[in-house]
């Protein structure tokens, strides 16, 4: 399969958004004038939405934030469907991502907060009391091991040993 | 009279040099911060679904010996997969032998084809096993010298200067490790007419063939007109899939040459690792999207590492196989060896001399980009500095 210069900018975005233009123009063999034209176009586009660094806050040094996963059910408005709904639940600051579900609940949600109590609050004072939601169901994360394909665990050493070949 | 076992080692083995990768790198791993572009290996770990299929083979208790030629549900795969990709048509139950790594297979081939006083053509700079197991074998090695005008490629001419009545076997070992060159069609096409009405077998070491770059995939020259009867293909895990550790390989090639090397094989090794073959019908079932993955990745860092050596003013040709680039150091005019040693102790940065794979790799060094950017870059820049201390 050929992957066109696009998808390899954003791959390689992906995967280290901090490398030179200068070196991601070498590994897709191109300019650093074309890969800024290409980068310019996805942000536009809204393709990348921003650049952030993955952090593993386990391991920050800040205070604890603590993330919690949220089921909702809902009843879709007349005419908007789900996305109304969606809309207004995007609106708060406290809520990291929306994904519209199939199976059993209709919302994945991820909210975070600094403690138990202030995402406790935050599902009791403005997720639930809206009117199309049925139900919620709130699920605290532990423990991180995988964030966007990172694994969360301190990453492994170069354990290849030395071989003839 | 004391008992002295040194008297007792094979002269063969005895008069046999230390490899020139090892004793280097010896070194280098005993080295604070020193950081390394030598390792000939992927380092991606294996993917989780083809260990997870080695991990419920365990499971299940397939802790026994397999037939010796292989799991017969693993030979079905490698010949689906020689005809899906090259197509080439094998019989899995007499055309296949599945081996402890490419290197067994590699082995095989010579004890079962080679005679006392038979001479085998090895193209150079290659992989450092080839010359002490035709010699094992009782064989002749003889070296073809590639050049880097002819982009590390076997050419006609070469061959047909280096043939005589002796000449048993060639060992063409292409994508090449330590060069990264590659042979075309059109290179294979010339190669064959070489070859056709001689008696020559040919061993295609075919290792790297899932990594090339660019929009020509790997020839297999068993794909040539009146090639496929004289070649033995050696092929395997390690590199496709980065099952090094695993130890996979195999051969692949008339009926007659498999015989013969399953009848070495029975004796020697009696059959590769289960868990391994298990883990194998996976890896080729479901495992061409991980190769792509990986093919991809190499790729970034070849183009980095290639470009940073010519900008440094290392002449780098493109390497479009395996995971090596060959850059020429002639232009510091030191030996590779000698470069080797002062860059790794000079800048703790260690990189394979090209000697170590020939006399004809003298004057080139090998960087594998098996590594992370990080780490490739820092490698990068170290050699920049060192090379500003020479001027």
């Amino acid at each position: 399969m050929s992957y066109s210069i696009k998808d390899r900018v954003l791959d390689i975005l992906h995967k280290d958004c901090r490398l030179p233009l200068e070196q991601i123009a070498i590994m897709v063999s191109s300019t650093p004038d074309e890969v800024a034209a290409i980068i310019d176009e996805l942000e536009s586009n809204g393709t990348i939405m921003g650049y952030g660094a993955r952090v593993n806050w386990d391991k920050a040094s800040g205070p604890d934030a603590v993330t919690a996963y949220i089921e909702l059910r809902v009843t879709p408005q007349r005419n908007q469907g789900f996305d109304r709904i969606a809309e207004r639940i995007y609106q708060y600051p406290e809520v990291k991502s929306v994904n519209l579900m199939s199976g059993s609940y209709d919302f994945g949600i991820t909210v975070e907060g600094a403690n138990i109590k202030e995402i406790s609050l935050f599902v009791s004072q403005h997720l639930a009391p809206m009117e199309s939601v049925l139900g919620t169901a709130t699920h605290f994360v532990l423990k991180r091991y995988k964030f966007d394909g990172v694994i969360c665990a301190n990453p492994e050493s170069d354990d290849r040993e030395v071989i003839s070949l | 009279m004391s008992f002295n076992p040194e008297v007792m080692i094979n002269k063969v083995v005895s008069s046999m040099p230390p490899s020139g990768i090892r004793k280097f790198f010896d070194v280098a791993a005993e080295m604070k911060d020193c950081i390394s572009l030598g390792v000939g290996e992927p380092d991606f770990v294996t993917p989780w679904h083809i260990r997870d299929e080695g991990i419920y083979s365990l499971e299940k208790g397939h802790t026994h010996y397999t037939s010796n030629s292989g799991l017969k549900e693993l030979r079905v795969e490698i010949c689906r997969y020689m005809d899906r990709r090259f197509s080439l048509k094998y019989d899995p139950l007499s055309q296949v032998v599945v081996t402890v790594g490419g290197s067994e297979a590699i082995d095989l081939f010579c004890r079962s084809v080679i005679s006392p006083g038979d001479e085998v053509l090895v193209c150079e700079p290659s992989f450092v096993c080839y010359k002490p197991i035709i010699s094992l074998a009782g064989g002749i090695p003889v070296v073809i010298e590639t050049k880097v005008e002819n982009d590390f490629r076997l050419t006609a001419d070469e061959l047909r200067a280096a043939v005589t009545p002796k000449t048993r076997a060639l060992i063409l070992p292409f994508p090449n490790n330590p060069t990264g060159g590659v042979m075309k069609r059109e290179d294979l096409e010339e190669i064959a007419e070489v070859l056709r009405g001689t008696n020559i077998a040919v061993l295609s070491d075919e290792i790297y063939a899932e990594l090339t770059y660019g929009d020509e995939r790997h020839v297999s020259i068993a794909e040539i007109d009146g090639m496929y009867d004289r070649t033995v293909i050696v092929s395997g895990f390690s590199k496709s899939y980065a099952m090094t550790g695993w130890r996979l390989g195999y051969a692949v090639g008339h009926p007659a040459f498999i015989a013969a090397m399953t009848k070495v094989h029975q004796y020697a090794i009696m059959s590769a690792p289960t868990t391994a073959q298990y883990a194998a019908i996976e890896a080729l079932r479901n495992g061409d999207p991980d190769i792509e993955l990986m093919r991809n990745d190499y790729n970034y860092r070849r183009q980095i590492m290639v470009s940073g050596f010519n900008a440094m003013g290392l002449e780098c040709f493109e390497p479009n196989g395996a995971f090596y680039c060959f850059p020429s150091i002639k232009s510091t005019g030191m030996g590779s060896s000698e470069f080797c040693e002062r860059l790794l102790y000079d800048k703790k940065l260690a990189v394979v001399p090209g000697n170590a794979f020939g006399e004809s790799g003298e004057g080139f060094i090998r960087c594998s980009y098996a590594y992370s950017i990080k780490n490739i870059n820092e490698a990068l820049n170290r050699m920049e500095a060192f090379l500003r201390t020479l001027r």
